[in-house]
């Protein structure tokens, strides 16, 4: 029988206390940091190569190469930063991992910086989520108790130290280099790069930064082997991942299954779409990627399949909608966010946003013209590839793709004088409203 | 009606300072430390941080003002949070923030007259599995109504104990402030390891006898099958969307992206 | 080690790349970024927040080209900011003159930039010189498309007393904070908020205090940042721009004089990459209203029958100043330190020629006669040229010994160039000072603590001490305020000549290092002849074209004073000198009252000229021509901003006196007085021997009481600052300086007592002032410390003030 779900990080989830030391080691956690504490440094960054493990932040930039790139004959300290700043719209994955079993994240720090050869980790969690700081933080100190940080580790003469930081609320921070930024008490915007982090990171020093999914992963790859990973997933998308279906469906949630899985599977495995209705548009992975549609369902959720509909994997964010909801009601909000978010310091993309809100609020007012869509579609085109960070370029996706697939929709606020929508159809509690 | 900064507190400050290899680095902390002494970012707190990392208060004001939990005016006791991105407003997000504006009778980022409560529209806040989704002093309370939102605000302003829908019980602002701070406040217990729909699909998975794939059990049959039409649509793609994609890296730069390119091989 | 002048400038010429840029093909050094490589080629690409003297930022977007080839086979697949991107081996640019897609991009981005841009030009100071403005005609499209709401602001704020910022015009380039916090290291001034309402912002408490702020105008590509000074005073096509050099220190920093109608309306920073590059001093930049002043001198005055001063003709003037000279007998000349080259050349000889005296000094302040030697044996003659470090030689030194010199203060162009040497090269800055300054510590600077008198024994130890890193790649400058402490002079020169270190003498004023060139010293005549010698003599007196010259060596400017006093010096000619500035203030006037005949050539009225029996109006240096020589003894010549006829140099006035006193001095005009210079050329024969004074001691507290610090801050009361109550404004608020345990003991307010007076101030703690150390600024309060509390040397009591 084939396991359409293959839960592995979120396996301990429904666990008593999940979230303690002793009932994640009572699962044997921990040992995987024992068996890389007696392994070469270098090996564990080939396992983690070989395994095909890509970035779980939303690029896929292959993990165990970004580790290579660590310049081991340089002379200042290495550090391991872990992206806990989980801020695009859909994504919600790292967050309930951090409170359910923050050890795992904690044991991946330890292995991965012992990878990397740093004795300095942070990891930097969005302030906006107090339980789940909370709860790290509790990790850390048990790991120290436990002799799983500190000095000397287990004998093996390796140190280690984790401070947990708290952000401070902006989206920008999700960036690399921005959140380095933020890391050294600085306005969280991006950095000219080259340098790259891995050169000159945290305090001009070479730095990994790895989203908390990424880290997490690495002590099941080190305690099962690189094959177990790669026999997982697709060709080039190997592995696990936690898909995150929201929205109109009947059972949204965490769905952890191997990269290359459909939209439809999870749809099923879900219940269905809301009793009544139909997919209209969905992202797979956070509102920076273009918008999707239900001929789109049988697709592979990996990079390539994605990259090949003309969007992006992304966080496996998977926001859906159905009928009701108003596909220019719904990109200008995620317009408003991008505004809201940008941090200031490039031209197309602070002033852009700023335009193109005010474009897209008067045509979802009715107002305005035909044209307006191709000034908004120049907008874009003058923003995209033109900003410094790629939030310039995520606050086109929602408006070319859903131009693209809905551009009638938009005709209809003009000749409708307005939206044709009515917004209370889309809320959870229609349904059952309409029910009782 | 601010105050100077407690010894204590300064002492404080300097030790978050202290947790970093450049003290600079304690600054988002720092401040958090200072709303919760303060009850908001003060001009006092705002020296402090200054005088104690050695930067100009115009450097400290320029991070102050950069983070949008760090507030300049006075904050209620609770901070009442309502997640108005796309998927919750369109789930609910935006009649719940109405109905609450108009129940407290306050503006977005306005305290109640009582000082209880102080009302803000949230951008996502990663939990769009519970939409629509509120935070009170950045606990979650998931899946809210209007009714249950209003009952809510009611519980808090009446001094009720309230928890948090998957998380412990709701303590005060400045409290919260100061475990952002990196000072524990015992409730890491409370509450459980996951809401109901973290647990959805592991739920199904135990149901149906679905796991990964045991560590010596090479080829799985846990894949996906290789359809062929895969291969043909992943060479498909140009070279200006592999670029572009291999830039998109936690969000980073796609400005870049040819010499990321380079770095990369 | 050698680096000669300018060297650095020449990149070497090994590492070109080569690169393609609208398809002409250009080589240019490695590392150069596309935008430069570009006007390389000819090509301007428009951009706001590059600039060439700051960090790259690539914030703005406005700068984006095509590279269809980075060098490598492979294009960028977008559009690149060019002032971020390195060349590269074969890479192939194409801008907006030869891409489509590189031209709609900048057209796009700058449509951007003015969705909330104001469309205020007509009001604006920028207008017509406004690089967003220009830079819109030439790339943006004809009309925007936006015809939403724009971002507004109240307008406008004080970001400190003298700049003012509207922040709807601001298009967050963020050059202004990144000068203040690169450059000039004073991050007063930081972005604030975020996205689009992100903004340039201060503290509410504390203004952008530095001494560089009007960089941040000049460098803003747009008019959002403007002076109170200059706030729509002009438009700048109605003003001439006239290029010159500031009067204000020793740096010799290039400026560019804007005047109208006969009138100076505002002065910018000229670019000279060899000395200030592109950035000047607030005092530089603001301080020229000193000679618009109600009282200053516009014609000659004669002192009549009835005992006052009235108005007379230049002959007339010229007539009783001679007959008056030579009525009152033997003469001293004082000359202040403010002239130029060629003015001290005249005065030099006027002395020597029309009065036949050596008592000429143009040391208007505390002096020693162990300084006169110094300046004539390690000063006089020193050039690049000959070995002397420069601006460059800061940059590349791997250690720099500050030796009584406060160069944030003292010599704005010294500062900013150490603090670059610091942050670029890891240059080692050593200063020999009574505490670490915000200065020193701006450039990364160690301070080796001596209290004021006690420098020579430090100075010494230095030599013994290997970790300092004083050798022969070291630099170190010296500040005339060495003067006083004994044996410092002599420690520094012998540190100098013992570890081959370079040396230079850095004074305070524009015109104190042309003035030792052209002898305005007892004991040295032009080109570094020394009185003593007979062959230096019979030199300078051939050249002047006079048989001999008095052979003994003159008095000192304290000398000429007490001279005066007790009726041995019977007449005075004095030019530029402010009593208040002398190391005894009531001799200097005690000496002008005495003087039995006054020749006062002054700008404007002062207590001098008020006592003069004639009184001479002369030329502020917008109205002439001259030379200033910096502290690295490289001359810099500069031309009349206007023409004035009745504005005469000092040297026109003394060549007047001295043919009605029957001895023609040969020159008449600047241009005549420079040929004289060259003729006379430098001395090629001994050179006087190097002072070795011994320490006097410095013994702490041995007279009881506690010693004064103190040094003159940039901004402060000095008369050449007077007119731009703005500029005044932003002066850092007189303090005194005390050590932990009189703070301890006596509070936050002090009195000050010594053999002068009492000064009353604010105390701050410094726990690195020696115990019997206070620092108080020299012209902050008052008539300034000479005056008003000390003479130098002496020591003063401390009392709390406090209630």
């Amino acid at each position: 029988m084939t396991s359409i779900l293959t839960p592995v990080l979120t396996d301990n989830w429904g666990d008593e206390r999940a979230w303690t030391l002793a009932s994640y080691e009572a699962r044997g956690g921990y040992d995987a940091l024992k068996k890389a504490l007696t392994m070469a440094p270098d090996d564990i960054i080939s396992a983690v190569k070989d395994s095909g493990l890509r970035g779980r932040g939303g690029a896929g930039f292959p993990t165990g190469m970004k580790w290579s790139f660590i310049p081991q004959d340089n002379p200042k300290p290495k550090y391991l930063v872990v992206n806990a700043d989980e801020s695009e719209p859909g994504t919600c994955k790292d967050i309930p991992l951090m409170m359910a079993s923050p050890h795992t994240l904690v044991e991946g720090v330890i292995i991965s910086s012992f990878a990397i050869r740093g004795n300095k980790a942070f990891i930097y969690i969005r302030g906006e989520v107090l339980h789940v700081i909370r709860r790290v933080q509790a990790a850390v100190a048990e790991a120290y108790a436990a002799g799983h940080l500190g000095t000397n580790i287990h004998g093996s003469g390796y140190d280690l130290d984790i401070v947990v930081h708290a952000g401070a609320g902006a989206y920008i921070c999700g960036e690399e280099t921005a959140l380095l930024e933020g890391l050294e008490g600085r306005r969280g915007q991006p950095r000219l790069r080259p340098p790259f982090p891995a050169v000159a990171g945290l305090y001009a020093s070479p730095t990994v930064i790895n989203n908390v999914e990424s880290i997490a992963s690495v002590p099941s790859i080190v305690g099962n082997g690189a094959e177990w990973f790669a026999s997982m997933g697709t060709e080039k998308s190997k592995g696990f991942g936690i898909f995150s279906l929201s929205g109109h469906v009947n059972r949204p949630g965490q769905y952890e299954a191997p990269l290359g899985i459909t939209l439809r599977e999870l749809v099923d495995l879900a219940g269905g779409i809301r009793a009544g209705h139909q997919l209209k548009f969905w992202t797979p992975g956070g509102s920076s990627t273009p918008l999707l549609t239900a001929e789109h369902l049988d697709l592979p959720l990996d990079f390539e399949g994605m990259a090949g509909a003309g969007t992006m994997l992304g966080t496996r964010a998977l926001q859906l909608f159905d009928e009701t909801v108003c596909v220019v009601r719904a990109v200008l909000r995620w317009t408003e966010f991008y505004k809201h978010e940008s941090c200031g310091k490039c031209t197309p993309c602070r002033e852009g946003t700023w335009w193109l809100v005010q474009t897209l609020a008067a045509l979802e007012k009715g107002q305005g013209s035909e044209s307006d869509l191709d000034l908004l579609l120049d907008q874009c085109d003058n923003i995209l590839g033109r900003s410094f960070c790629a939030l310039g370029d995520g606050a086109t996706s929602p408006i070319t793709s859903s131009i693209k697939h809905f551009r009638d929709e938009y005709l209809a606020h003009l000749t409708h004088g307005g939206c044709p929508f009515d917004a209370s159809r889309s809320t959870a509690w229609a349904g059952l409203e309409a029910m009782a | 009606m601010t105050s100077a900064i407690t010894d204590e507190t300064y002492a404080e400050l300097e030790s978050i300072a202290a947790r970093y290899p450049q003290p600079r680095s304690g600054l988002l902390p720092m401040l958090h430390l200072v709303q919760s002494a303060q009850g908001r970012i003060t001009p006092e707190g705002i020296e402090a941080c200054a005088d104690i990392l050695g930067i100009s208060a115009a450097e400290v004001s320029g991070v102050a003002t950069f983070y949008t939990m760090y507030k300049r005016k006075p904050v209620g006791d609770y901070h009442v949070g309502v997640c108005t991105n796309t998927l919750c407003a369109v789930m609910g997000g935006d009649e719940i923030f109405a109905r609450l504006k108009d129940h407290l009778d306050v503006g977005n980022d306005e305290t109640t007259t009582d000082g209880k409560v102080t009302l803000e529209h949230l951008e996502c806040n990663a939990a769009c599995d519970y939409a629509p989704v509120m935070m009170v002093n950045w606990e979650f309370m998931d899946n809210q109504t209007p009714q249950s939102a209003v009952a809510l605000v009611d519980d808090l302003r009446s001094g009720k104990e309230v928890t948090s829908t998957r998380g412990p019980r709701i303590c005060t602002w400045r409290e919260a402030e100061r475990v952002l701070a990196g000072f524990p406040d015992g409730r890491v217990d409370e509450g459980p390891a996951a809401g109901p729909a973290s647990l959805v699909g592991l739920g199904i998975a135990r149901e149906r006898g679905w796991t990964a794939p045991d560590r010596d059990q090479g080829d799985g049959g846990h894949g996906v099958p290789e359809q062929p039409a895969q291969a043909v649509e992943g060479a498909r793609v140009s070279d200006d969307k592999q670029a572009e994609q291999a830039a998109v890296e936690e969000k980073a730069p796609t400005t870049t992206t040819a010499a990321e390119k380079e770095d990369a091989e | 080690m050698t680096v000669s002048t300018g060297s650095t400038n020449g990149v070497e010429r090994t590492d070109l790349v080569s690169v393609t840029i609208d398809g002409v093909q250009v080589s240019v050094p490695k590392d150069t970024l596309v935008i430069r490589a570009a006007e390389q080629a000819g090509v301007q690409i428009p951009r706001f927040c590059d600039h060439p003297l700051l960090a790259p930022v690539g914030a703005c977007r406005q700068c984006l080209v095509d590279i269809p080839d980075a060098g490598n086979g492979r294009g960028f697949p977008k559009p690149q900011a060019s002032c971020t991107l390195p060349v590269a081996e074969g890479m192939v640019v194409n801008t907006q003159a030869t891409s489509p897609a590189a031209d709609k991009a900048q057209q796009g981005i700058m449509e951007f930039l003015l969705v909330n841009h104001p469309l205020d030009c007509p009001v604006c100071d920028k207008g017509g010189e406004c690089p967003l403005q220009n830079q819109a005609m030439s790339n943006g499209r004809g009309e925007s498309r936006f015809e939403g709401v724009k971002r507004t602001y109240p307008k406008p704020i004080n970001i400190s007393a003298q700049v003012l910022l509207d922040r709807e015009r601001c298009v967050l380039c963020a050059r202004c904070t990144r000068f203040s916090e690169q450059i000039a290291g004073d991050p007063f001034i930081a972005l604030v908020e975020r996205g689009a309402l992100q903004q340039v912002g201060i503290y509410e408490k504390e203004p952008l205090q530095s001494y560089f702020s009007g960089n941040t105008i000049q460098i803003c590509p747009v008019g959002a940042l403007t002076s109170a000074e200059y706030r729509f005073r002009s438009r700048p096509f109605d003003l001439v721009s006239t290029p010159s050099v500031a009067e204000h220190d020793a740096c010799g920093s290039a400026i560019r004089v804007d005047h109208r109608r006969g009138k100076v309306m505002r002065r910018l920073a000229g670019n000279d990459p060899e000395v200030n590059e592109e950035w000047i001093t607030d005092k530089d930049r603001f301080a020229f209203t000193y000679a618009q002043q109600p009282d200053r001198l516009t014609y000659p005055q004669v002192r009549g029958e009835d005992g006052e001063l009235r108005p007379a003709s230049w002959p007339e003037a010229f007539a009783v100043a001679a007959r008056g000279l030579q009525a009152a007998g033997a003469t001293g000349v004082l000359t202040g330190g403010r002239v130029t080259a060629e003015d001290a050349f005249a005065y030099s000889t006027f002395a020597r020629v029309a009065l036949g005296t050596n008592d000429v000094d143009f040391r208007a302040r505390p002096l020693s006669s162990e300084e006169a030697e110094f300046l004539a044996a390690e000063v006089a003659l020193t050039h690049p040229d000959t070995g002397s470090p420069t601006y460059a030689d800061l940059e590349s030194a791997a250690t720099v010994v500050l030796l009584g010199l406060e160069p944030e203060d003292e010599a704005g162009a010294i500062f900013l160039r150490l603090r670059k040497a610091h942050q670029q090269h890891g240059t080692r800055v050593l200063a020999v000072a009574p505490y670490r300054s915000r200065g020193l510590r701006k450039m990364g600077g160690q301070a080796i603590i001596a209290a004021p008198g006690a420098e020579a024994a430090v100075i010494e130890s230095l030599l013994e001490q290997a970790e300092y890193g004083v050798d022969s790649t070291a630099v170190i400058l010296v500040g005339e305020r060495l003067a006083t402490s004994p044996g410092a002079l002599s420690a520094a020169a012998a540190l100098a000549r013992k570890t081959g270190a370079k040396l230079a003498w850095v004074p305070r004023r524009a015109g104190d290092r042309g003035a030792v060139e052209a002898g305005c010293l007892p004991t040295l005549l032009p080109g570094g002849r020394p009185v003593s010698d007979p062959a230096a003599r019979v030199d300078a007196a051939a050249s002047w074209g006079v048989d001999t010259l008095p052979d003994a060596p003159g008095r000192d400017a304290d000398a000429i004073v007490a001279a005066l006093v007790d009726g041995q010096l019977g007449g005075l000619v004095i030019g530029g000198v402010d009593p208040d500035d002398t190391s005894n203030p009531a001799a200097t006037r005690a000496a002008v009252e005495a003087a039995s005949f006054v020749v006062a050539l002054e700008l404007r009225e002062t207590d001098v000229t008020r006592a003069a029996d004639v009184v001479f109006p002369v030329a502020p240096v917008s109205d002439k021509a001259g030379t200033f020589i910096t502290w690295e003894g490289r001359p810099r010549p500069f031309e009349a901003v206007f023409s004035n006829p009745a504005s005469l140099p000092d040297l026109r006035i003394l060549a007047g006196i001295a043919e009605e006193l029957g001895h023609p001095l040969g020159f008449r005009t600047v241009a005549d007085v420079r040929a004289r210079m060259a003729e006379m050329g430098p001395w090629d024969g001994q050179r006087p021997a190097t002072p070795s004074y011994s320490s006097g001691g410095g013994a702490a507290g041995a007279m009881g009481g506690v010693r004064i610090a103190s040094w003159k801050q940039m901004v402060d009361l000095g008369t050449m600052q007077d007119g731009d109550e703005h500029l005044r404004a932003t002066a850092r608020m007189p303090v005194v300086r005390v050590p932990a345990a009189i703070f301890e003991q006596h509070g936050q307010l002090v009195t000050l007592t010594g053999d002068r007076g009492s000064v009353t101030l604010p105390a701050v703690i410094n726990k690195e002032l020696p115990d019997d150390v206070v620092w108080v600024p020299a012209n902050s309060v008052g008539r300034g410390v000479l005056a008003d509390l000390a003479s130098p040397g002496s020591t003063v009591t401390v009392k709390g003030a406090g209630a």
